[in-house]
């Protein structure tokens, strides 16, 4: 494969994010438009690269070739787990931008909102594909300001205190970030993630490094919003457009947070036994305690965003129980199990997340409000949203045959087998509160007694046609528990994270 | 706001002109000397600061002003964005190629393309300090009004 196409997923949003405000002074339609046909290109484009399989491809920014092995240039690296988040963070950005030509029509100040959409996408990009700890983090804070700046979209005054509260707990999570950054280029004298693994791996586990990895779960924590640092979450993902909440709850948090942790964990630290328990065991955490927090809403965008806590909380809970048993030792099925089921997890989160933000979009949008209990009846007034909005509760829920089954069944499986007997149980047990919770949705927003004089509507067509994208997606996504198709997108994730020590020697050359 | 006295107002106008020069010798020198489009651009953005504390913000249409600064901020950038991406068309396909001939270290036309990288970087500087310094000014003069 050429491997300069993995630099167009970072400069085409870029130039597109600051030709829309010379573009747009022109053409009105410029920004809506021109984002959407990008978002459809890097798709394609991603979907082309996963077809032809290249296993890992390195590309040197400014043609610098490494001097007596030691890595100069600015390295961007594709493996099989970056594409499997490319494709998440390109297909949910194609879709949301699509929903909001119609969506954002309503707000002022449209072309900023897709210069910011895209400098966001730009930047996740750019930290799924960094080959180094410092462009990473530059990467991350592109994505995280713009971000901030979409919060506050509606220059309400609680979308500004969301933004706020946003603003700072960011920050701190950027400082620790940061600080961790330091702490290992102090160690190591180099930021290239391949050379620090292998300067890692040959000093072993002391404990400075398990203290730097605690930072770094720490600050990657914040941005990811697992339970102890979750507070910014249900405020930042209920203020912001709907569009822009299914972007920061189905793609930003896996990607700058989620994504970070696992590939610094896995690929670049030895992997350690105590750090592995402490990261499953914040997942668990995540897992229930969000999943309690949620049942108790009322506002169903709040409702969706603690979801977000307790499915994350999935995610972590598997690919932690796949680093303790890699940790262990030794050849380990379960493992592959593990991180595979929390890996598959991530992206039918980023579809069913995604799509039941669009829905609580369009129900705000036809019926006015997010409050369940001032909803009711909409059922007959908006048959596509019901029947989207019903496919993703059931896949979030675990329902079969949706996505959402298999991926925490393959979960629990692998806790059964690998001995984790309390975490198969609590990830049931969130699963079933889960589903209660998507029943009190659909209940109060579709089938309870109509509001008289109700003004809602169905909503524009385009609307429409992305949200029965993301519910045929919801269904589509099953399929990847067939061998054929998981051998093409899951399993060179999954060999990546497995393989940990792999990385930096494929990286390196060697 | 009506701006300062007189003789502030003189003073400024005559500081201005060589803070802006100054400002274009940093950028320009950006590969030689300490300093590059940051810093440069930094000064330049000074210069017109300077300029309109000692005016008073009738001095220029605000609005349109930050109207422009912000156009001049994306177009820098998209030419920056543009030279880059023009070492990847222009032979081996490497982002970031520094295409043209290197010169000799310590002219000033020297460095490929580092000197153009500067120039634009200075001029992203320069306007966006400038938008958010106007941007400010605009808000505070829209909640007195």
């Amino acid at each position: 494969m050429e491997s300069w196409l993995i630099i167009l997923f970072v400069i085409i949003p870029l130039f597109t994010a600051f030709l829309i405000p010379l573009g747009g002074k022109l053409l009105p339609w410029f920004g809506r438009t021109a984002v959407s046909g990008i978002m459809l290109f890097l798709v394609a484009l991603a979907v082309h690269i996963i077809l032809r399989m290249p296993g890992t491809v390195v590309y040197m920014a400014g043609g610098w070739e490494p001097v007596e092995g030691i890595p100069v240039a600015i390295y961007l690296v594709l493996d099989g787990l970056s594409l499997f988040l490319l494709l998440i963070i390109n297909l949910l950005g194609f879709l949301s931008a699509f929903y909001a030509i119609s969506y954002m029509r309503r707000y002022t100040g449209e072309k900023y909102f897709y210069t910011l959409m895209c400098l966001m996408i730009a930047g996740m990009n750019g930290v799924v594909l960094a080959g180094d700890l410092f462009n990473l983090y530059v990467f991350l804070e592109i994505s995280v300001i713009s971000s901030y700046a979409l919060v506050a979209f509606g220059v309400e005054k609680t979308e500004l205190e969301a933004s706020y509260k946003y603003q700072v707990l960011g920050g701190l999570a950027s400082l620790l970030v940061l600080f961790g950054i330091i702490m290992i280029y102090w160690q190591t004298k180099t930021l290239n993630i391949a050379d620090i693994s292998m300067i890692m791996q040959g000093s072993g586990q002391d404990p400075f490094n398990i203290f730097i990895q605690l930072i770094l779960i720490a600050g990657f924590g914040i941005k990811a919003a697992l339970i102890p640092f979750h507070a910014w979450l249900p405020d930042a993902h209920s203020s912001a457009p709907s569009p822009i909440s299914a972007m920061l709850s189905g793609v930003l948090i896996k990607a700058v947070g989620v994504y970070v942790i696992i590939r610094l964990l896995f690929n670049m630290f030895p992997p350690d036994n105590s750090v592995a328990v402490v990261f499953t065991t914040i997942g668990a955490l995540s897992m229930i305690i969000g999943v309690i927090l949620a049942i108790g809403q009322w506002d169903l965008k709040r409702l969706l965003a603690y979801h977000s806590i307790s499915q994350m909380g999935y995610v972590v809970t598997g690919i932690g129980m796949g680093m303790i048993l890699l940790a262990r030792g030794g050849e380990n099925p379960a493992a592959a199990l593990a991180i595979g089921g929390g890996l598959f997890h991530m992206i039918n989160h980023a579809v069913f997340k995604g799509l039941l933000f669009l829905n609580a979009g369009a129900i705000e949008y036809a019926a006015g409000t997010r409050d369940m209990t001032k909803m009711g009846g909409l059922a007959r007034y908006m048959p596509v949203t019901l029947s989207s909005s019903f496919s993703a509760s059931m896949a979030i829920s675990g329902i079969p045959p949706f996505n959402g089954f298999f991926s925490k069944l393959i979960i629990i499986i692998a806790a059964v087998q690998g001995g984790f007997y309390l975490l198969a149980v609590l990830a049931v047990i969130a699963g079933i509160i889960t589903l209660a919770s998507f029943m009190k949705f659909q209940r109060y927003a579709f089938y309870n007694k109509p509001e008289p004089d109700s003004p809602a509507r169905e909503v524009p067509v385009v609307m429409r046609a992305s949200m029965i994208s993301l519910a045929v997606l919801c269904l589509l996504l099953s399929l990847l528990v067939f061998p054929g198709i998981r051998q093409v997108l899951l399993d060179p994730a999954v060999n990546v994270l497995v393989e940990s020590t792999e990385y930096a020697r494929l990286v390196l050359n060697l | 706001m009506w701006g300062m006295s007189v003789i502030v107002k003189k003073i400024t106008q005559l500081m201005c002109a060589l803070i802006f020069v100054y400002g274009i010798y940093i950028i320009t020198h950006g590969h030689l000397t300490p300093g590059g489009g940051f810093a440069g651009g930094a000064l330049v953005a000074g210069a017109f600061i300077l300029l309109i504390l000692a005016n008073g913000s009738e001095y220029v249409r605000l609005k349109k002003q930050e109207e422009g600064s912000s156009m001049m901020e994306s177009a820098a950038l998209i030419a920056a964005l543009v030279l880059a991406s023009s070492g990847l068309i222009a032979g081996s396909m490497v982002f970031f190629n520094n295409f043209l001939p290197a010169g000799i270290p310590g002219q000033l036309a020297s460095g490929g393309v580092i000197p153009f990288f500067n120039i634009f970087i200075g001029i992203k500087v320069a306007a966006a300090l400038l938008t958010i310094f106007l941007a400010l000014v605009i808000y505070r003069e829209d909640i007195s009004k």
